[in-house]
């Protein structure tokens, strides 16, 4: 096993960032799961402070989004790359309302990978997001991911913008297959 | 391609009834001829209109439905957009907000492309779709007089969820435009629940 203490890797950096979306002020977590946002999903959950979604597909968080912010409240949306694509008519609200959106994406298909059907919509994650003018930043260790996000965070609700933070697929670890 | 729909209704008198004496509703049409029917209705503050971004009717609704408590929402949407966001059915029906209606003007048709036949042309039904994610009460209505008494249920903050799909004619009617300006609309919609642009 190679991973032995990657749970709780992942459960520091991602309790860091639940602390950043909450000193950030957001209301809603909406999801699609994924193994590395596991951690952050559990706390969103538990969090009386937090309208936790699950969706049926990603596109759907965006819509929910928007919907909370005419209502005056922040959001996140949590996905994994492969979702990203299934994004991209619906990020048309972004140019058009024009609101604050914030999006946690973790990469798949880049490191260590297993399953090669990621790699397709991992390849191009990024240029999605760039094609409708979201803003793209990547974490690469997982001591920089909660400043990150406090960041990007002030960047997108301050500014009225549209960001995403990638989680490189490194930070959450190699999935074991053969368990 | 069948001329006629199943529906009799008008929808121009439909929505001036669902939307009659609507007190604290906030309104989110999806694109197309609802947003023509409830401009046509009368322009409003607490109106969010759609002009793109298909099949998001249903979860910006819930969004808002979620952020206001307080306040009834209602999603004024087509068969066509609706069809297009049935898992934003499924979203909805697993957070039952108390305070969420949603109505689909049910004319079997793509009415802006063409009236092409949708998906109820063909015997599916919408409103049994919505039972099927937990809405609370759901209902087809083809007969007017079958308005006045889902209006009432609207203005409810604790009746849970509430979803009628209304029959109406497959009909061109006269175009009756909101503002195209999404971020007007937005920062309109905000001013009027009280929260200033940035």
């Amino acid at each position: 096993m190679l991973n032995n203490d990657q749970p709780d890797t992942i459960d520091i950096w991602s309790d860091q960032v639940f602390d950043a979306l909450l000193a950030a002020n957001i209301k809603h977590v909406v999801y699609v799961p994924d193994t590395g946002h596991s951690r952050l999903i559990e706390r969103a959950n538990a969090e009386p402070s937090i309208e936790a979604t699950v969706l049926t597909t990603e596109e759907e968080g965006i819509g929910l989004l928007l919907g909370a912010w005419l209502g005056g409240e922040r959001g996140v949306l949590l996905m994994q790359s492969s979702g990203v694509g299934n994004c991209i008519n619906t990020l048309s609200l972004v140019q058009s309302a024009r609101f604050p959106f914030l999006t946690l994406v973790t990469m798949r298909g880049e490191w260590a990978e297993f399953n090669g059907w990621q790699k397709p919509m991992a390849s191009v994650t990024e240029q999605a997001f760039e094609l409708m003018d979201v803003m793209v930043y990547r974490a690469e260790q997982t001591d920089e991911a909660a400043e990150l996000v406090s960041a990007v965070a002030d960047t997108v609700f301050n500014g009225d913008l549209a960001a995403a933070v990638l989680f490189s697929q490194r930070m959450i670890g190699r999935k074991e297959w053969a368990k | 391609m069948t001329s006629e729909s199943t529906g009799t209704l008008d929808r121009r008198k439909v929505v001036p009834e669902l939307l009659k004496d609507r007190g604290d509703l906030l309104v989110v049409t999806g694109l197309g001829s609802p947003a023509y029917d409830a401009m046509a209705a009368g322009d409003n503050d607490a109106n969010y209109y759609l002009w793109g971004a298909m099949g998001s009717a249903t979860t910006i609704g819930l969004g808002l439905a979620l952020a206001q408590p307080e306040r009834p929402v209602l999603v004024l949407t087509g068969d066509g957009e609706m069809l297009m966001g049935l898992g934003g059915l499924a979203t909805t029906g697993a957070k039952q907000p108390r305070n969420l209606s949603i109505a689909v003007l049910d004319n079997e048709r793509y009415g802006e492309t063409g009236m092409q036949l949708t998906h109820t042309a063909h015997g599916v039904s919408l409103a049994e779709l919505a039972q099927a994610c937990k809405f609370d009460h759901t209902e087809v209505i083809t007969e007017m007089d079958e308005i006045a008494p889902f209006r009432q249920q609207l203005q409810s903050t604790d009746a849970g969820l509430r979803f009628a799909q209304i029959k109406i004619k497959a009909e061109n009617v006269e175009k009756v435009l909101p503002s195209r300006d999404g971020v007007h609309i937005k920062n309109r919609f905000r001013a009027h629940l009280g929260f200033q642009p940035l």
